[in-house]
Formats: structure tokens, sequence, C-alpha cells
């Protein structure tokens, strides 16, 4: 589906160099569009961005006078927040728009309401929305605007992926060639997605592990079929968790949506924790420093224990500090480039 | 792409040298002095005016970096480019702070710069060095310390190229704009 929507959208050929700095790059709607020597760029853009978050006085003028507009459509507290922190820290104006989960309407509405923040002249506009492909629909009828794409259904989270990327890159250099394991519901996961994109084209060999139920095979098989569009990295499943952690650099543990037990699923929260929850015992067959990634909120005891959740390897936090840097750098690439040419 | 040499190594070498013994003259000494180089090329020329302090006079001046890319004031004409990270480690409170850049053109990322450093403290006093100034200000901003003057038609571009940076050492004149 999302190669169908990129092509639909006209979208910059992937791997072409530094889209951002060519001023050809107006969207961040998932990583499958980024070369490496883009991603590249925007890591290194958040070193500079994390530099700024240490300082005493944490604020530059760099958009003043820009316009940043949140549109949740799904309840969030950190990715909002930390969207409106990197703006508020580069001065820009934030306009946070909550949508009521009720009042979620189809396609035509959706679009209206974005054509009325184009139309207040928002210069980005954040979205959130429960449905895979809303950012696109925007991202291809909006003249003007910046679309970032903070969760579409389960199809992508790229602002997460690439703060996964830069955590795992602050402690262990590029992950070219580590070993990173994406550990439960993969399914349903806009981060995993994200990241097997993100971590593919950096180089890391990615291990989905997780019940049977919860692997989206046809994803694996789809990226056998096209090893050219997913960088250097590999991606296997291994579903018994013993096996998956052996010698693991990276454990990125995904939280378990409740309902995924009402679905039929799973058997109950408690045999999944029992099979698959990340504890002190498990995480003893990762090398010694693997990291634990988990993009929040954790359902402590259950994907997660709380032991390993609040442990010396758990980078959880930083992964929000990062989060605001990466933020700051997508917000400050996209809207400090060339003149739009088209 | 015509190119004409302005500066040599040696050139180099012994501007810095000079530049180092005014800034000595000036403070006088290295009392409280901080350089700070403007990315990309001005700092190793902030590395090495310490280096020459240090000869000179056994005084460590600190050496900070700083990216003005959070400052510039043209930000629509410019490209988006990676930002690379500010080291001001230095207490700027009360110190006397050089500035260091490759060239002086039209005074905007000097200005840019001098809103950069204000967010890291207050310095007593804030000086510019620049290996070259090549004229057409568009602000009123002027060098302290300069390497060499060189009078430059606006549609040629000064390109100075460090070992540290470029693997030479050299300042040249190019016609035209440069990709």
């Amino acid at each position: 589906m999302q190669l169908e929507q990129a092509a639909a959208t006209g979208w910059p050929e992937q791997g072409k160099g530094l889209a951002f700095q060519e001023g050809r790059r107006r969207h961040v709607l998932d990583l499958d569009d980024f070369s490496r020597a883009e991603m590249e760029m925007v890591l290194s853009t958040t070193d500079a961005m994390r530099e700024v978050l240490g300082r005493e006085i944490k604020k530059a003028p760099t958009l003043r006078g820009k316009s940043v507009m949140t549109v949740f459509y799904e309840p969030s507290t950190r990715t909002r927040v930390s969207f409106e922190q990197a703006a508020k820290i580069l001065s820009a104006d934030v306009v946070n728009l909550s949508v009521q989960a009720s009042s979620v309407t189809k396609g035509e509405s959706l679009l209206d309401t974005l054509r009325t923040l184009e139309a207040l002249r928002a210069d980005v506009v954040v979205i959130r929305h429960p449905h895979a492909g809303a950012p696109y629909l925007l991202a291809r009828h909006l003249q003007r605007v910046s679309v970032i794409n903070a969760g579409d259904g389960a199809h992508a989270h790229p602002t997460q992926a690439l703060l996964d990327l830069y955590t795992i890159r602050q402690h262990q250099g590029s992950p070219e060639g580590a070993k990173v394991v994406i550990l439960g519901d993969v399914t349903h996961s806009r981060v995993a997605r994200s990241n097997l994109w993100g971590l593919g084209l950096m180089g890391a060999h990615v291990v989905l592990c997780g019940p049977p139920t919860l692997i989206p095979w046809e994803l694996v098989e789809e990226r056998g079929r096209r090893p050219d569009s997913i960088g250097t990295g590999h991606v296997e499943v291994e579903t018994r968790i013993e096996r998956a952690l052996d010698g693991a650099d990276v454990v990125m543990v995904l939280r378990l949506q409740h309902e995924r037990q009402e679905a039929g699923l799973l058997p109950s929260l408690r045999e999944y924790a029992r099979l698959y929850q990340l504890n002190e015992e498990r995480l003893a067959l990762a090398k010694p420093k693997a990291l634990v990634l988990h993009p929040g909120p954790m359902n402590e005891g259950v994907e997660i224990s709380p032991g390993v959740a609040h442990g010396a390897q758990s980078v959880v936090q930083e992964q929000v500090t990062n989060g605001v840097a990466i933020r700051m750098a997508l917000l400050y690439l996209l809207l400090t480039r060339h003149p739009r040419r088209e | 792409m015509p190119q004409k040499t302005i500066m040599t190594e040696e050139d180099i070498r012994r501007a810095l040298n000079r530049m180092a013994h005014e800034i000595l003259e000036r403070g006088p000494g290295a009392h409280g002095l901080v350089l700070v180089g403007l990315h990309t090329r001005g700092v190793p020329l902030a590395q090495r005016l310490a280096e020459c302090i240090w000869t000179f006079e056994q005084v460590k001046a600190p050496v900070g970096a700083l990216d003005i890319g959070l400052y510039r004031d043209d930000l629509r004409e410019e490209r988006g480019s990676p930002l690379r990270p500010t080291e001001i480690s230095a207490d700027l409170h009360g110190a006397r702070v050089v500035l260091v850049d490759d060239v002086l053109f039209t005074g905007r990322s000097i200005r840019a710069a001098m809103d950069g450093l204000v967010d890291f403290g207050r310095p007593r006093q804030v000086q510019l060095a620049v290996l070259v100034d090549r004229g057409h200000r568009e602000l009123p901003i002027r060098a302290d310390y300069v390497g060499k003057n060189v009078p430059t038609a606006l549609d040629e571009t000064v390109r100075v190229r460090l070992r540290e940076v470029d693997g030479v050492d050299e300042a040249v004149l190019v016609q035209g704009e440069e990709a």
C-alpha cells in the first residue's frame, strides 16, 4: 500500500542523495524514501540540537515567525509534547488542535480541517491519525504546508524510528552489522515498521520476535523480494525469544496493546508475559552492554519487567530527550530548505 | 574556473603568528581570553592561534566552536544544511572573546555569531579575527585582527582551504560564483 501511495505523491526516488539539502524534501512521512546520506544528515544535525538542549538557556531564534500545528486524532502525550517542546525551543509558534477520537470522520473532512490550517498559514502540520496513509493524503493535497507523520495507523512513525536510531548510535556508534531485536506485537506496530526501514538502511541485522500471530510475515517476505530497496541490512523472524536475544546488541521492546487479547490473538496477558516478557534473566542472553529501548508508555509486568524497564541497560528516558532533539532537527531542516522550485 | 592564489601556506603561518602577537598586545596578555571559532574553518584557525599564544607566552587560551546555523538571518536563501555542535565549555561571563573566522564578507555571519555568543554568557569584550577581509560589508562590522585585506569584486569568491579540513593551506580568489 505504501508504495502505491508513494507513487501517487510523485515522491522523489528513494536513495538519491540529500533531498533536504537540495530542497526537494517537503514532508517526513516515513523513512522508506530516505537515503542513507540524508539519514546521516538528520542524525548529525540532531547532535547539534542535543547541545542546545543542554544549555542553561535553551532557546534559539531560528524558526521565529514559523507556525507548527499539531493535529492528533489519537491520544498521545509524549509525541505531541515532544514536538511542541522542539518547536518552542527553536522559537516557532505552536498551535495544538485537540481532536476527540469521537469526532474522527472520513477523509473528506480530514482534508477540510487541514485545508483550514493551511489557510491559517501553518508552515508545518504534525499529524497523528488512526488510519494508515492519512498524512500521505494531506501531503498530496496541501500546496504550501510541510507534513510530518507522527504516527498513522499501524503504518509508520518515522520520528520515533529516527530517535531510536539516534539513541543506538549515541551508545554504540553506527548500527551497521548490529543485531537489533524488535520484540513484541510487530504486526500492529508502526514503530517497528519505520524502524525496519531505518535500521535496514543503516545496515543493521534486524530480528523480529513475538508470538506467530503478531508477526507480519508478509512484510518480511516483501522485503525479501526487494532486497535493493532496504539498504544493506537484513531481516529475519525468530519466534523463540531465547534464540532471538542470543548475542543481541539492542532490544527494542514494543508496547502490547490490551485490545490484542480481545481480538483473540493472545490467550492472555499472563501467558504473553510468561513467553515474551523481557526480564533480567532473558536480557542476560544478550550482549552484556546491550541497550533496551521502548517507545513508551510501558506496560511494566507485561512486555517488560520493572527491573529491566528501569535497569542500567534501559535508555528509555534518553529516548525521550533524544526525541526532542530529533524533532528540532527535522523542523530545522524542513523549514530552512531552499524555496520550492516546482 | 580561473583562480588566483592570494595566500600561500607560508603567508597563512606568518599572518596567524602576527595576529596572535596582536591579540596578546591588545589584551594585554591572554588573561580571560577565549577564542571561539566559527564552523567550519574558523575552528582550526582558532586552534592555531591558541597554539601560537602557547608558544609565545605559555598560556593556554580556551578554544570553543560555534555553529551559527541557528542564528542566521538568511534561512530563506540558504539551503538546509546540517548543523554542527556548538562547543563552548569556557565561562564567557567577563571573558574577552575573540571570534575567529576564515573570510569576512557581508558581516552577516558575524552578526549571527554575536547573537549565538550572548546565549552563553555576557563577555566583557568581543573582538573579531579573520584570515581574509574581502570587503563588501552589509552591516556595521569590522575586524580587529586581519590576516590579509583583499579587494574583491562581488562576482568573485574567496576560498580558504586549511590542512585540518581540506588537506592543504591556501587562500584563493575564484572568478564567478562557486558551486
